[in-house]
């Protein structure tokens, strides 16, 4: 039988004597390499995401429509903020703390950490499109209760919010990569742990109320959660209790007013994403001594 | 001094399983022992045993993705776990079990492998179909979602994206289980080449004996997860007296290739 030579594109002499590409570009193709691969997994399962924002719209319209029930335009503002704001960070935390779990039960979870890409890398890439992924669906979100509330934003300060939004995003993150171990871990048990965690922080971070109505025991948590520095800021940035606010024109606040809140904010994104991939880096040591990274369900 | 491709000193690797109610108390179960080999570069070399002698448990060692309990392992001259981020440059691994985003496209599967090795996408896809196509498999296939590609398939898909990077160590772990007589000649016939060609170092653990003897310059037997014997094919058999490889198996371990002492899933599991 007549031998077929291989004939492959590419250098054949060994990678360690391969010129080292550019290092920016390579780290930009390794950040992309996550970005493509949500972006193409979003899209074949676009039948759920349609599904899931579908919910999302009707269950932020019917929270909403309290305030509407009440003729109250404050309250209606401060509730349909409430689940746009909480629609775009629970995403954002879930796409990122659940990306090792749907590794997990791909499969692919090896080969990902097989790869000769940072932890840093591959976790910025993953939050790079959760976070793209949240804006898109938080303005979808938005754009349904629009069709249900008679709201006019004019006077609101949008863009000192998106500003909130961003900076905010960097603590999320921080919380999702510490919540992205959790699957390592067992991805049943660590998909339960990340659901409290969620709704922890839906409980004390004041999204459809003042964190000042909470039982005592539980307002200290209210301070170490960045979802209240968030909301906290957006209310002032779209006049929510500003008297001055009406509503035919509201009175947001300048960026100025909520430098407090992104300071904070800022701060736990400078601790919380160090502390985040340190302790991902443990678990990953520790995942590796017990055979804990094969696939599992 | 020359360097191996791979160099493994009395590797030893632990599980520790839990149980109990607050999981208090612990079972050791010992997957490698004192586990000693050498593999020269663009050698070919063979590991035999039944399920649960260790194989995949020495493969993940060597990917990086296990810690062993004892010993030295040397990828390439690179120590581990030192040195695992130039090693994950210069290796490839196949699994048995062909791990990819099933929903997602041969294409995009390779693609997102390509970015990850920091690869150009032109570049990566023209190597592909390149490899592909020596593995006889359609370029129209490229598109096709995973979920709707046989196992065969699927195995070729995991052996060009180990290809991608074109590593000069390859980490084969049963790649033809589960192929049908013809993938499995197309998956022998390439390696054969690729060795040949490229110079390829060549780690292989297969259940197949005609396949270790057609591939395999060397191979070692494990069993119990310890290195029983190792030599040559014909070396292996002359010592034992052996006609084939797996009576030899039998003489050197004492057991034969098809028993399952313990599953390696199990013993994983903590």
């Amino acid at each position: 039988m007549m031998r077929r030579a291989i004939q492959i594109a590419g250098p054949s002499f060994p990678v360690s004597q391969r010129p080292r590409p550019n290092a920016m570009r390579h780290t930009a193709r390794q950040v992309w390499g996550f970005v493509f691969r949500d972006y193409h997994l979003t899209r074949r399962y676009m039948s759920w995401v349609v599904v899931f924002t579908f919910y999302a719209v009707v269950n932020s319209a019917t929270i909403a429509l309290i305030g509407v029930a009440a003729r109250d335009y404050q309250l209606t503002l401060t509730l349909a903020i409430g689940v746009v704001l909480w629609g775009f960070l629970s995403t954002l935390f879930n796409e990122i703390s659940n990306s090792i779990s749907y590794e997990r039960w791909e499969g692919t979870l090896e080969y990902t950490f097989m790869a000769p890409v940072s932890r840093l890398v591959h976790l910025f890439g993953v939050g790079l499109f959760a976070t793209f992924y949240s804006i898109v669906r938080m303005a979808i979100i938005l754009g349904g209760l629009m069709l249900f509330l008679d709201l006019n934003l004019k006077g609101a300060n949008l863009a000192g919010f998106l500003i909130v939004l961003l900076v905010g995003s960097l603590a999320f993150i921080g919380l999702g990569v510490m919540a992205a171990c959790l699957p390592v871990f067992s991805p049943e048990r660590g998909a339960e742990a990340t659901n409290i965690m969620q709704g922890t922080l839906l409980l004390v971070s004041g999204i459809y109320y003042p964190v000042e109505i909470l039982p005592r025991w539980l307002q200290p948590f209210a301070a170490l959660s960045p979802a209240t520095y968030v909301l906290s800021a957006s209310r002032k940035l779209f006049g929510i209790g500003n008297e001055a606010s009406t509503p035919e024109h509201l009175a947001g606040a300048s960026l100025s007013a909520v430098i407090p809140e992104l300071l904070v904010l800022t701060l736990m994104g400078i601790i919380l994403i160090p502390l985040g991939l340190w302790i991902f880096s443990l678990v990953e040591a520790w995942a590796k001594r017990t055979g804990k990274l094969k696939r599992t369900g | 001094m020359s360097i191996k491709a791979i160099e493994v000193r009395n590797l030893r690797k632990v599980f520790r399983k839990r149980f109990g109610f607050f999981k208090s108390e612990a079972k050791e179960e010992v997957a490698l022992r004192d586990v000693s080999f050498e593999v020269a570069l663009g050698e070919t070399y063979g590991l035999l045993g039944p399920n649960g002698s260790g194989k995949s448990t020495l493969i993940r060692v060597l990917s990086t993705l296990l810690r062993p309990d004892g010993g030295e392992v040397r990828i390439l001259g690179h120590r581990l776990p030192e040195g695992e981020r130039e090693v994950r440059r210069q290796i490839g691994r196949i699994s048995v079990d062909a791990a990819f985003y099933k929903k997602l496209s041969a294409r995009e599967n390779l693609l997102y492998s390509a970015y990850l090795y920091g690869l150009r996408p032109d570049f990566a896809e023209r190597r592909a179909l390149a490899i592909l196509e020596q593995l006889g498999m359609e370029s129209r296939k490229f598109s096709v979602p995973l979920e709707e590609m046989s196992r065969g398939m699927q195995q070729k898909i995991a052996i060009t994206r180990a290809l991608l990077v074109n590593p000069p160590l390859l980490l084969l772990d049963e790649p033809t289980t589960g192929l049908d007589p013809k993938s499995r000649r197309d998956v022998q016939s390439f390696l054969e080449e690729l060795r040949r060609r490229e110079g390829t170092t060549i780690l292989l653990t297969t259940h197949d004996m005609a396949e270790a003897e057609r591939l395999c310059a060397r191979i070692g037997f494990l069993a119990h997860g310890r290195l029983a014997a190792e030599g040559t094919a014909a070396a292996l058999k002359a010592q034992s007296g052996a006609a084939t490889l797996e009576d030899a198996f039998l003489a050197f371990s004492g057991e034969g290739l098809r028993d399952m002492p313990v599953q390696e899933e199990e013993v994983e599991e903590v």
